[in-house]
Parts: structure tokens; C-alpha cells; sequence
């Protein structure tokens, strides 16, 4: 056999007999890893979600959709579902421009910019625990340096995460300050990928700074705005962390949101099946937000048109 | 001109000034608060310098036991991060390398995980720890953080390998090298930007994950750091500056990464969110 033929059997027996084991073999670690603590805890919580059933006694009861009878007539969960709602509210309008404004005076000329390129990245390099605890103290109504500036300005101190009317806006501001870094360095790898020409010709065309902004910048980040915008509803019901940690849902239950309301009926309740009914909803809020997401992303590469 | 432009720029500079005292100023009161005694602190919390400083309170910090809080995030996230690394390195190959049937259902199934909320995952993720006997070990956070991590993984490493030229691998299939061979030697090697992107993506995800520790440990002696933290919380509730030093060492590892590799790391953050 010529040394030719060899190689062609040879790249015959790659391209064709790829054997559906070698596959297998490759992806097995990953789909193991991915079935056992994905995807069937997702259909086990859905079926948990059909169930009476008390942690602490251990008996089970089959009530079908009961469970989601009793959620969706249950007063705490709209009010955990509005927090959530309020959370995407806040990234959309505040967080998202906030991180454009950042990004931007990081391509401006102004003084001290590698300096600024840290500090204004830092908070997102903070873990949420961390974070939580250090605001808690900053929001302490007897050694909290809020509250002293809010005296200073006379508008006179505050029980901020005691108050239910400001529990949630204190909240909401630490999460501000968590995450428009975030947003800030998507803007940034989308502003760094604005050719160069597109400014070069808008000069030429005697467009002011501002109208630059506004006819070559703005219009170029719009992908990266609406992607953002449809990501952080996924974001807001993974949030769990800086309110658990902060007001652990309160007072009351003003600051709850559906991961921290699901926590409190599962592992504090032990109402283990009243808790996966929760779970099932937020995953089928996610799954919605995905299916619209998708939808936005084909009509814009179908149609060219920025929704 | 420069004279019509003054206006602008002292606006810009309210606007920059603004900003920074908003991100910055939390961190200059916890590192200033860490050096404080107790007494000086409730003498006065305000002051950015208080007369005398003391690192009493990181002595303190490390006889509570951070120390070990530390050691543990480092072994989970070290591991988790290896593992995922390989893992999701091998799946990737056939997913973009090889066609075969359920090449984009397969692919698609595993990238739908991004959009999982952990929550969804919780109840029996907890029961069935308990039932393998991993329950409050360390070694109970490893199958979620893999399984977490996963996802992205290999949307990543995905989409990098199937832009790697063909060419890459026709000399070594001529030679009648197995996949193995072609995956280990050829390809893996030329995964370098890839795979810092999901290792420093996922290190800091994991370095601060709370959920899943929170549920699946309660023995101080598995704890790692962001339940450890929330442990001082509760032991330290008057002892700020004890607090703020124990965030202080909890914080610096991250900052410090990210000053030393600042591109990498911004790099490997967007290289996660952005897409197509």
C-alpha cells in the first residue's frame, strides 16, 4: 500500500466514521455534571411545586396546583415580584446610563484617567456579601456616615433599613453602585469598537461634539443597550445576596424579593413545596425573558431594526 | 475657543468629581475604619484619620479564623475553576469541531444554562447532597460550581474553537491522530486566550458565591469566605472596625488581581456578557 493511500484511509476514517462514541466521550464529564445539578433539580422542583410538604415533619402530600392557587392569591409574593420588577426598573433607567456617563468621561479628556479606570471599576470586584455589610454600616443610623451627611444637608437622619418607605431605596442604591461598573465596561468594549472613520467623517461634516455623540456614538451602542436591558430581568431573579445580607426582606416584607422570599419559605419555613412553587415561577419568568430576547435578537438580524 | 469650552469642563469635572466620591468614598471608610481602635471609632466614626491607627483589629480578623475561610475559598474556587477548564474544554471539541446530529441542540441546551436562576435549582440541589453524605462539606459546593460555571464555559470556548482554522488539525487527522491526540495536543494548546477569559470569568464568580454555600454549609470549619464574612457579622455587630478590616482582607485578593492584570480581567468580564 503506497504511503498516499494510507493518508487518504486515513482521513477518510476521520471525516466519516467519527464514532458517535468518541462523542459521547467528550461530552459525558459536562453532561453529567450538567444533568445532575441542572437539569434535574429544575424538573424536581417543578415537581416538589406539586406537593404539601413540611421540611421538618418530612410528609408529603400530592395537591397538584394548589400550591400556585395559594401563590398567586398570596399578598407577599406581588410584593416580592414588584421588588423584582423594580430591580430591572432601576438598571434599565438608572444603572445602565449611569455606566454610559462612566464610560464615557473615561474616553473624555479628562485628568486622571487611569486612576479613574480603578476606582470606578472597584465596586464590581467586591463580593455582594461584602458589600452588603459594608453599606449596612454606611446606612447605620447611630455611626453611619450617611446619616450624617443627610443632618449635614438637613434633611435630618434617618432608620434607613429600618423604615419600610426607605429600605428599598437604600437597597436599591448599593445595588446602583454594585453594578453600573458592570455596564460601564460593556459600554467601553462597545464605544473601543466604533470605528474610527465614523467620527472622522461626522468632523468633516462639521458635527459638534455633542452631535457626534448622538448620530455616530449613541446609534453604536444601541445593541449593547438592549441586550443589557433584557439581561438584567434574568439578573434581577438571580439577585438574592445584598438583600438577604441587608434587610433580609424587610421590614416586613418591603424589600422581599422572589429569591429571597423563596429562601425565607424553603429553608426558614421549611414549606419545602410552597418554596419550589416560587422556584418553578421564576424559572418560567426567566425562560419568557429568554424567549423574548431571542425574538428581539432574530428580528433584528432578520429586519436590520433596533427594537 | 479654549474660553468656550471652560464651562463644559467644569462640568465634567462636577460630573467626574460626583462619581468618584460615590464609588470611592465606601472603600476610603472601610480602609480607614479598619485601622481604628474601637474607642477611637465610636469617639469619632467620621474622621478619615483618627489620631492613632492599629492593626489590632487584623490581628483580630485572623484570630476569629479567617485564615480558614480563606483556605477554603481558595481550594473550591481553585478546583472548581481547574475542572471547569477541562471540562468544558472537552465538550466544546466535538461541539464546534466535529459535525454530528445534535451538534446545535446539544450546544444550545447547554448555553440555555445561563439563564437558569439558581433558586430553581435549590430545593433539590440541598436534598441531594444530603442524600451523597456531601452535606457541610466543602466538597458539597463543587458539583453546582461546576455545573454553574459550565454553561458560559462552553459558550466561550464554543465560539473559540470553531473560529481556530481548519488547517489546524488536517495535517495531524493525515498522520491518523485520534481526536484525543488532535484535542490535547493541537487544539488545547491554542485555547490560552479563551480560557483565561473563563477562568478569571468564573474565579471571580465563584470567589464570591454565596448561595449555594449559605444552603449547603452551616459547620464554621467548611465555611468559606462570603459565609464566613456574614459570620463576623453576627459575632462583631458593635466591633466595626473589626468588620471593615475583615472586608478589607476579603476584598484586596480581587483588587489586587484586577490592578495587576487590569486588561485580562475586563477582558474577561465582557468577553462573558457581550455577545454576537
Amino acid at each position: 500500500m503506497s504511503k498516499s493511500r494510507v493518508l487518504k484511509q486515513n482521513l477518510d476514517k476521520n471525516k466519516k466514521g467519527t464514532n458517535k462514541w468518541t462523542i459521547l466521550w467528550f461530552v459525558l464529564p459536562a453532561l453529567l455534571i450538567y444533568v445532575v445539578y441542572t437539569l434535574y433539580p429544575i424538573i424536581a422542583t417543578f415537581n416538589y411545586s406539586l406537593l404539601d410538604w413540611n421540611g421538618a415533619s418530612g410528609i408529603s402530600e400530592f395537591v397538584g396546583i394548589q400550591n400556585y392557587i395559594n401563590l398567586f392569591a398570596d399578598s407577599s409574593f406581588w410584593q416580592a415580584l414588584e421588588n423584582n420588577m423594580l430591580l430591572v426598573v432601576v438598571s434599565v433607567f438608572i444603572q445602565i446610563p449611569l455606566g454610559l456617563v462612566m464610560a464615557l468621561v473615561l474616553f473624555s479628556d479628562v485628568y486622571g484617567k487611569r486612576l479613574l479606570n480603578v476606582v470606578f471599576f472597584l465596586p464590581y470586584l467586591m463580593s455582594t456579601i461584602a458589600i452588603g455589610l459594608l453599606w449596612v454600616y454606611l446606612y447605620s443610623p447611630e455611626s453611619g456616615p450617611i446619616n450624617k451627611i443627610a443632618t449635614f444637608l438637613g434633611l435630618g437622619d434617618f432608620e434607613w433599613l429600618g423604615n419600610a418607605d426607605l429600605a428599598m431605596l437604600a437597597v436599591l442604591i448599593v445595588i446602583i453602585w454594585q453594578f453600573s461598573p458592570f455596564y460601564m465596561i460593556l459600554f467601553k468594549a462597545a464605544i473601543v469598537g466604533i470605528p474610527e472613520e465614523l467620527y472622522e467623517a461626522a468632523k468633516i461634516d462639521g458635527a459638534s461634539s455633542t452631535q457626534q455623540f448622538f448620530f455616530v456614538t449613541f446609534p453604536a451602542l444601541i445593541p449593547t443597550i438592549v441586550s443589557s436591558s433584557v439581561l438584567a430581568v434574568v439578573g434581577s431573579l438571580k439577585s438574592f445576596d445584598i438583600i438577604y445580607i441587608m434587610t433580609g426582606g424587610g421590614p416586613g416584607n418591603a424589600t422581599e424579593i422572589l429569591g429571597t422570599y423563596m429562601y425565607k419559605q424553603g429553608f426558614v419555613n421549611l414549606n419545602m413545596g410552597y418554596a419550589s412553587t416560587i422556584a418553578a415561577v421564576m424559572f418560567i419568568i426567566a425562560f419568557i425573558a429568554v424567549v423574548i430576547i431571542q425574538l428581539i435578537d432574530y428580528l433584528r438580524k432578520k429586519k436590520g431594526v433596533f427594537l | 475657543m479654549k474660553l468656550i469650552n471652560l464651562p463644559k469642563k467644569i462640568c465634567l469635572y462636577i460630573l467626574v468629581i460626583g462619581i468618584l466620591l460615590f464609588t470611592g468614598y465606601p472603600f476610603v471608610y472601610m480602609i480607614m475604619t479598619s485601622f481604628k481602635s474601637m474607642k477611637g471609632f465610636f469617639l469619632d466614626p467620621f474622621s478619615l484619620f483618627s489620631g492613632s491607627l492599629t492593626l489590632e483589629n487584623y490581628s483580630t480578623v485572623f484570630d476569629m479564623g479567617i485564615g480558614s475561610y480563606f483556605t477554603n475559598s481558595l481550594i473550591i474556587t481553585v478546583l472548581s475553576v481547574l475542572l471547569v477548564v477541562f471540562i468544558s474544554a472537552l465538550a466544546s471539541y466535538p461541539l464546534s469541531r466535529i459535525k454530528f446530529k445534535l451538534n446545535r441542540p446539544l450546544f444550545l441546551l447547554f448555553i440555555a444554562g445561563m439563564m437558569v436562576p439558581m433558586h430553581a435549582t435549590l430545593i433539590p440541589i440541598f436534598l441531594l447532597t444530603q442524600n451523597m453524605g456531601l452535606y457541610d462539606s466543602l466538597t458539597a459546593l463543587l458539583g453546582p460550581y461546576i455545573a454553574f460555571s459550565l454553561p458560559i464555559s462552553i459558550f466561550i470556548l464554543t465560539q473559540f474553537m470553531g473560529e481556530l482554522p481548519k488547517e489546524l488539525e488536517e495535517a495531524a487527522q493525515l498522520d491518523g491522530a485520534n481526536h484525543w491526540n488532535i484535542f490535547w495536543k493541537i487544539l488545547f494548546p491554542n485555547l490560552a486566550p479563551a480560557i483565561s477569559t473563563i477562568v478569571i470569568y468564573n474565579f471571580l464568580y465563584l470567589w464570591t458565591e454565596f448561595i449555594f454555600a449559605l444552603t449547603l454549609i452551616t459547620d464554621t470549619g467548611s465555611m468559606t469566605l462570603p459565609l464566613g464574612l456574614q459570620d463576623f457579622y453576627g459575632e462583631f455587630t458593635v466591633n466595626v472596625p473589626g468588620l471593615m478590616a475583615a472586608l478589607v482582607l476579603a476584598s484586596l485578593p480581587v483588587i489586587a488581581v484586577f490592578i495587576i492584570a487590569q486588561e485580562r480581567v475586563v477582558k474577561g468580564l465582557t468577553g462573558g456578557s457581550v455577545k454576537g
